[in-house]
């Protein structure tokens, strides 16, 4: 029956996160255009308004970008100023694209893009090779601990599917990817405008012997992308329901960021150091069995033991780094530039603590990876090494270790903007 | 090996209920915008499984333009009643009658745009500080652009090219008095994600939504709902056909569509076969290519 074998198939689905990066005419917009349109993504009456404003702008082709600048400045400007999110599914995955602007004034985007992404796409002209931009969109990937890295060789229709061409490209890439922590590259020859190598397979690259792009996207593994190693959970909220029925009830909800946690576990609570025992884990849908990241439960012990918001609940033989000094990688993300010695508000996990910039080592210069040492004013979109002292103890892992519990905002304390985003080393 | 996987409902179920829990212990005065419509009823029930076993501890919010479907009211009233929530309604009638704003007139005469005083009045009177929501990032293009946490200016206004980035899962609900949020939970679920999780959790739903008999008229080519709140032409005829409503808002902005199905799963199928958005049924949206940033920047939900 049909009905059976659909409500199954999406019950079986999982969710792919990726990023894109580029500028105009690397033909990324051809591409995420070429995805949803083929993937029945896009709604006739989408197409048809996007038809319209092409037109009224005298583009010879249907413009595919503007279905993604949603704001009035971004279709006046041609330019996507912001990260825009889109969905599409195919019988196989669902998947969320942050797409985001390439250049190197909107570095800030990307790191906000590829911050909760599993998989970047990056596109290399065939035509031109590796270029500033493929460095910078490889190394923002890899400093955010994207796990996995695409790289597209686009527009191979133009080199005449050359294998050299794509062969030579491959391995400027893997050189300089060696210097960095990316753990699976993945190369792709397409041409997004005449579809090869994108959902089907191209009869022109019969060199090649991997899938398409789509047919990788699909089936890639991402079942390891958590941390299931190290038992971690922050408690965001403390219910207490107050009522006859659950009157001595007290309950941790949170979000597990790292390992399995079991009913009968050990567990200490940090920064108390308290133990106890797991007595139940709950949801709505009734008790379970075992929870991993990223699921969201709620937790009862088997003491009476006193934990609120910002504490951390972790199994007794592995507990994360705790200290008030932390090195990360931060960057920057507003305007006003980082205030030496200056003031901020931290978020990490659910806890807010103060905190205060001790030092700045180096910045990177993000289009050739070299550090520089002798500037270190920081200022929107740079990427450096830096030194913070917090006014309560982190209880953190290191960001390639964990990304939730290894990552942390700076907030300005009279704005309230969200100025920083650092990745603890 | 064993594989720790989660689906994508159940994904997106856990990144919902992370926002909603976040909303709790960062603000200390949250409501929920409740329409009655199924993605604020899917925000309720994510609500109901973040807390549980306690209550909401916040109020559902429903902003009455006194233009809704009665099926609606019907379904609100007893939702509520049903998992024991309080309800608070500002009306837009009253608005109207305290002279805070001004009725549109004619035949395409809406009391949607009217909401957004209503709407921020409602939380100034309450002091909400936040106001949750079922709006999604795949409805409508400027709302691709919204963020988890949304932050509002003292006038309620919406800045989207200074919006604060956000990272990772760390959301940043810090403000000044006088300023609010509007949080959108569900931002990452599509439409299909949507009616998939109400077949999967077997969520009740208006009888809306399910295809039935009813008098219609057609105008601008969108089927509309015949009503004591819009004017008729005498050119539009009034007459009987089995349709359904793809999204609820008010009945003189909200197009039906052609359908006869009458169960979840018809109407996955038809949602998965279908070629139009489900926001291309609302006239509200059609107003101007940037009618929706427009409203949102004023402090439309």
């Amino acid at each position: 029956m049909s009905n059976t074998t659909g409500e199954k198939s999406y019950l079986d689905m999982e969710l792919l996160r990726f990023t894109t990066a580029g500028s105009v005419d690397d033909g990324k917009s051809t591409l995420i255009g070429r995805m949803l349109y083929d993937s029945k993504s896009i709604f006739e009456d989408q197409y048809e308004a996007i038809e319209e404003s092409s037109k009224r702008k005298g583009d010879e082709n249907v413009n595919l970008a503007l279905l993604t600048d949603g704001l009035r400045a971004e279709r006046e400007q041609g330019i996507t100023i912001d990260v825009a999110y889109r969905y599409f599914a195919t019988p196989k995955r669902k998947f969320i694209i942050a797409d985001t602007p390439g250049h190197i004034q909107y570095t800030r985007n990307m790191v906000t893009g590829a911050s909760t992404a599993n998989l970047a796409l990056i596109l290399i002209d065939a035509r031109h090779g590796v270029v500033e931009q493929t460095m910078r969109h490889t190394f923002i990937a890899s400093l955010l601990g994207i796990p996995h890295v695409v790289f597209c060789i686009n527009k191979m229709d133009l080199v005449d599917f050359d294998e050299a061409v794509f062969n030579k490209i491959k391995a400027d890439v893997e050189a300089f990817a060696s210097k960095l922590d990316v753990k699976d590259l993945r190369f792709i020859p397409i041409s997004a405008l005449k579809g090869d190598n994108v959902v089907n397979k191209s009869e022109n690259t019969d060199w090649y012997n991997g899938g398409t792009l789509l047919y990788l996207l699909e089936t890639i593994h991402i079942g390891s992308d958590h941390n299931h190693i190290d038992c971690r959970f922050p408690v965001q909220h403390v219910i207490r329901p107050q009522s006859d029925k659950y009157h001595d009830y007290r309950g941790y909800a949170g979000r597990i960021s790292g390992g399995v946690f079991k009913p009968g576990d050990g567990i200490t609570v940090l920064p108390s150091g308290f133990t106890s025992k797991i007595k139940s884990i709950d949801t709505f849908d009734g008790p379970i069995d075992e929870a991993f990241a990223p699921m969201s439960v709620t937790f009862t012990l088997e003491d009476e033991i006193d934990i609120s918001r910002g504490d951390m609940i972790v199994r007794d033989n592995n507990k994360p780094e705790v200290s008030q000094d932390v090195e990360l990688m931060l960057c920057w993300m507003n305007d006003k530039a980082l205030v030496s010695n200056g003031k901020y508000a931290l978020k990490h996990t659910t806890n807010d603590v103060r905190c205060m910039v001790k030092s700045v080592q180096y910045k990177v210069d993000v289009n050739s990876l070299h550090r520089i040492e002798d500037d270190k004013d920081i200022k929107m979109n740079d990427i450096a090494r830096v030194t913070l002292r917090t006014t309560k103890p982190l209880l953190f892992d290191r960001y390639s270790r964990n990304r939730v519990t290894g990552s942390i905002i700076l907030v300005d304390e009279a704005t309230n903007e969200t100025v920083a985003a650092g990745m603890i080393i | 090996m064993k594989s720790y996987n989660l689906t994508h409902l159940k994904e997106l179920e856990s990144e919902a209920i992370y926002v909603i829990r976040e909303v709790a212990a960062q603000f200390e005065n949250p409501a929920l915008l409740f329409s009655g419509g199924k993605d604020s009823i899917i925000v309720a029930h994510l609500a109901r499984k973040a807390f549980y076993p306690a209550k909401l501890p916040f109020p559902l919010v429903h902003i009455d333009t006194g233009h809704n479907f009665p099926e609606t009211i019907d379904f609100r009233d007893k939702y509520v009643e049903k998992i024991g929530a309080e309800l608070i309604v500002g009306s837009v009638q009253e608005s109207i009658d305290e002279g805070k704003v001004v009725e549109e007139k004619g035949y395409n005469a809406s009391r949607n745009g009217l909401q957004t005083v209503t709407l921020l009045d409602t939380i100034e009177k309450h002091k909400f500080d936040v106001a949750m929501g079922g709006a999604r990032r795949d409805e409508e293009k400027a709302r691709a652009k919204e963020r988890f946490f949304s932050h509002r200016d003292e006038f309620g206004q919406w800045e989207p090219k200074n919006q604060r980035p956000e990272l990772w899962n760390i959301f940043n609900g810090n403000k000044n008095f006088g300023e609010h949020f509007r949080v959108f939970p569900i931002s990452n679920w599509t439409e299909m994600d949507v009616w998939q999780y109400i077949l999967h959790e077997n969520i009740e739903l208006p009888m809306l939504y399910f295809a039935h008999e009813r008098e219609i008229f057609m105008r601008d080519n969108v089927i509309m709902a015949k009503c004591d709140f819009i004017p008729q032409k005498e050119t539009e005829q009034t007459e009987n056909r089995v349709v359904r409503f793809r999204t609820i808002g008010d009945m003189t902005c909200t197009g039906a569509v052609d359908s006869d199905a009458g169960t979840l799963e018809a109407i996955i199928e038809e949602v998965s076969a279908t070629r139009v958005t489900e926001r291309g049924t609302r006239a509200d949206d059609k107003r101007s290519e940037a009618a929706m940033e427009d409203r949102k920047k004023q402090g439309y939900f």
